[in-house]
């Protein structure tokens, strides 16, 4: 069998059906999760391949449900639990935040939580504003918790294979208008893994720096096609895992580019992307920049319902293309 | 205007009634397959969450309720919203993501709510509306404003938190609130008998000290009956009632679901106990109509929905220049 296309629900559901081969301490847990295969179809057909007793549907109860994985996790099973949005992750947040999160520190090291948390997230359905947020700077604020942010269905199989493989907690950001169109990449057969906390270099350029989360990389690489054909030439970076970051591949890229945009589609105000600048700002590549750093990020509003609305909340293809030419030509 | 006045009072208490409850029932009915229908033809955006099936429960429970009493709704909350008496047009408009839409195009199918005639707000997060109740009924309590809050959920709802704990507060500060379930047998994929241990869901008051009843939630009448002694319950500050009524939510669960977790057979079964036509037989039993009355009645709720639609579809669309704006209530001065 040779690499394929898949889409990210495929891959993702191939690297949990691999885990659950691999080890039969593995697996799933959450609401509708079975026979309906989860609210995005992700786990599909697992209920009927592994069972109820490995295909755990799960009353509305986020709070009990992501606890019952905190504590079969830390008794040693390896949970993946599923919330059905991840803005119902706030139901949960006091067994991700204070107990997941600060368990094996706080006992000496005597336990570890060796749980994955998938939750989609995101805007772009119509779903409004308590089914569309980006919350990825909660997780990412709270010491104890690593934090994957997929942006497409190769990275997301190899990801969650060392997100399931890993001894702590893991929150796994899916967006979901990703869950259903194939990456530009194949995806690898076998159990392949992707180390956590290792930046990938997308694409290569010598005019300006993007740095882009989830779904902002493949928005970002679109406009990195367009802008060739202007001569501006890119270099598209995705740091895949937000905690911990890698930095190195951006300080390396700043020094040639000379220029650094920043993209994410959750609210400015406090967000991740916030972060890259901040260590940027801190770092001796600081002074290679000649322009400004440039933010591009979701309005500070609620996600709101109609197209015309939700469009003008978050970054759109013409924003960053408009952002990322303005940039170069500006500051030479 | 797609309003009809709203009116308190038994289903079959008189002529008036009668036509009332029929034609709620009906305005909820038809909306709804408008909204199929929209969203079939590529109109909406989004996704929906459909109540046909469960009319009479809202329909019977509002007819108990003052204009000033509230109500907290949920995702699947255009009933609701139409039993407390909202306009259909403005609900129409929100779907389509218009201006006069009731919450100017940023809210849609799941936020939907007519603060005018006391619904506090669906929400999109089960269980979220239950607390938020409770708290409503907490500032009646404290303000001596005799209202009566009633908080819709689904049997789904009953296993989040947010349920038992506001069913505890309710019950020791002997909120005016009413706990009302519509227990449609399925959350999502979920039925009852997978996600309870206990047969009767009425039951879970037992461990807050809350009377609790069970309903046919398919009878208008049946549904008022029990929804009247719970509000005369808290406006005489004698605390919460658990209503639990048995309905069954006809289409899937929202636009994506293939109904593989239930079959045709129990779909058909159901379909047989619709509201509608087991009220319409209701009245022709009390001589309160004829039948030539009552397809009317029918035919005028098809009417009002059509004319909603035609207006709210005329209607200019929500801009984005307000957004930033609308995050807080400015601070008056
Ligand atoms: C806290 C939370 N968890 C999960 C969901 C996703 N969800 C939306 S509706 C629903 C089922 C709700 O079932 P029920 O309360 O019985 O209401 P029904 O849909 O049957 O009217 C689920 C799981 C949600 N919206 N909020
Ligand atoms: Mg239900």
């Amino acid at each position: 069998m040779s690499d394929r296309m898949l889409t990210m629900a495929e891959a993702v559901r191939e690297a949990m059906s691999i885990a659950f081969d691999e080890r039969p301490e593995v697996f799933l847990l959450g609401e509708d999760v079975g026979i309906y295969g989860g609210a995005f179809g992700v786990s599909a057909d697992m209920y009927h391949r592994y069972g109820a007793e490995r295909v755990l549907d799960t009353p509305i109860a986020e709070l009990g449900i992501v606890g019952a994985a905190v504590g079969a996790a830390l008794a040693g099973m390896r949970p993946i639990v599923e919330i059905q949005f991840s803005d119902f992750t706030a139901q949960a947040m006091d067994q991700i935040a204070n107990q997941a999160a600060k368990i094996h520190f706080m006992l000496g090291g005597a336990l570890h939580v060796p749980m994955v948390l998938r939750t989609p997230q995101g805007s772009g359905t119509g779903a409004a504003a308590q089914h569309s947020q980006n919350l990825e700077p909660w997780f990412a604020s709270v010491p104890g918790l690593k934090v994957v942010v997929p942006s497409n269905p190769a990275d997301a199989k190899g990801l969650l294979l060392s997100a399931i493989d890993d001894p702590n907690p893991v929150i796994f950001l899916e967006h979901k208008l990703l869950y259903k169109i194939p990456g530009r990449d194949s995806v690898p057969v076998g159990s392949g893994r992707i180390p956590l906390g290792v930046a990938k270099v997308v694409r290569e350029g010598k005019d300006l720096t993007i740095v882009a989360t989830g779904i902002m990389v493949n928005k970002s690489w679109e406009v990195c096609e367009k802008l060739a054909a202007e001569g501006i030439s890119i270099t598209l970076i995705d740091p895949r895992t937000i905690s911990p970051l890698d930095m190195q591949p951006v300080y390396e890229s700043v020094e040639k580019t000379g220029r650094l945009l920043v993209v994410q589609e959750g609210p400015s105000h406090a967000g991740f992307i916030n972060e890259v600048i901040a260590q940027m700002a801190g770092s001796s590549s600081f002074g290679s920049l000649i322009a400004p750093i440039k933010r591009l990020a979701g309005m500070n509003i609620p996600i709101p319902y109609a197209p015309q609305l939700e469009k003008a909340a978050v970054p759109q293809i013409e924003d960053i293309e408009i952002a990322a030419r303005d940039i170069v030509k500006n500051w030479r | 205007m797609t309003t009809a006045p709203l009116l308190i009072g038994h289903p079959l208490a008189s002529k008036e009634h009668a036509r009332h409850a029929l034609l709620y029932m009906c305005r909820i009915r038809k909306f709804e397959e408008a909204v199929e229908d929209l969203f079939g033809r590529g109109m909406m955006h989004g996704t929906m969450h459909l109540s046909i099936g469960q009319e009479a429960s809202p329909t019977g429970m509002c007819m108990a309720l003052n204009l000033t009493d509230q109500i907290t709704s949920t995702h699947r909350g255009h009933g609701h919203c139409i039993a407390k008496g909202a306009d259909l047009t403005r609900m129409i408009a929100e779907l389509l993501g218009k201006e006069i839409g009731y919450c100017g195009g940023r809210g849609g199918s799941m936020h939907i709510a007519d603060v005018d005639t006391g619904n506090l707000g669906a929400n999109g997060v089960v269980g979220g509306g239950i607390p938020i109740a409770a708290g409503a009924a907490l500032a009646s309590k404290m303000m001596k404003s005799g209202k009566v809050v009633v908080s819709f959920f689904g049997d789904g709802a009953m296993n989040e938190g947010a349920f038992h704990e506001a069913a505890n507060l309710a019950a020791i500060w002997k909120l005016p609130m009413i706990l009302f379930c519509e227990n449609n047998k399925y959350g999502m994929s979920s039925s009852t008998e997978k996600a309870f241990a206990i047969d009767n869901l009425k039951d879970r008051a037992l461990g807050y000290g809350i009377p609790s009843v069970n309903v046919d939630g398919n009878d208008v009448v049946a549904v008022y009956e029990q929804a009247q002694i719970a509000a005369d319950r808290a406006r005489n500050g004698e605390g919460p009632t658990l209503i639990v009524a048995e309905t069954y939510r006809w289409k899937g669960h929202s636009r994506s679901d293939k109904n593989l977790y239930r079959t045709k057979e129990e779909i058909e079964e159901w379909r047989l106990l619709d509201p509608i036509p087991k009220f319409v037989e209701k009245i022709l039993e009390s001589k309160l109509m004829e039948q030539s009355e009552i397809d009317a009645i029918q035919a005028e709720a098809q009417d009002q929905v059509i004319a909603a639609v035609n207006e709210a579809v005329k209607a200019k669309s929500a801009e984005p220049s307000g957004l930033l704006a609308a995050v807080f209530k400015e601070i008056s001065a």
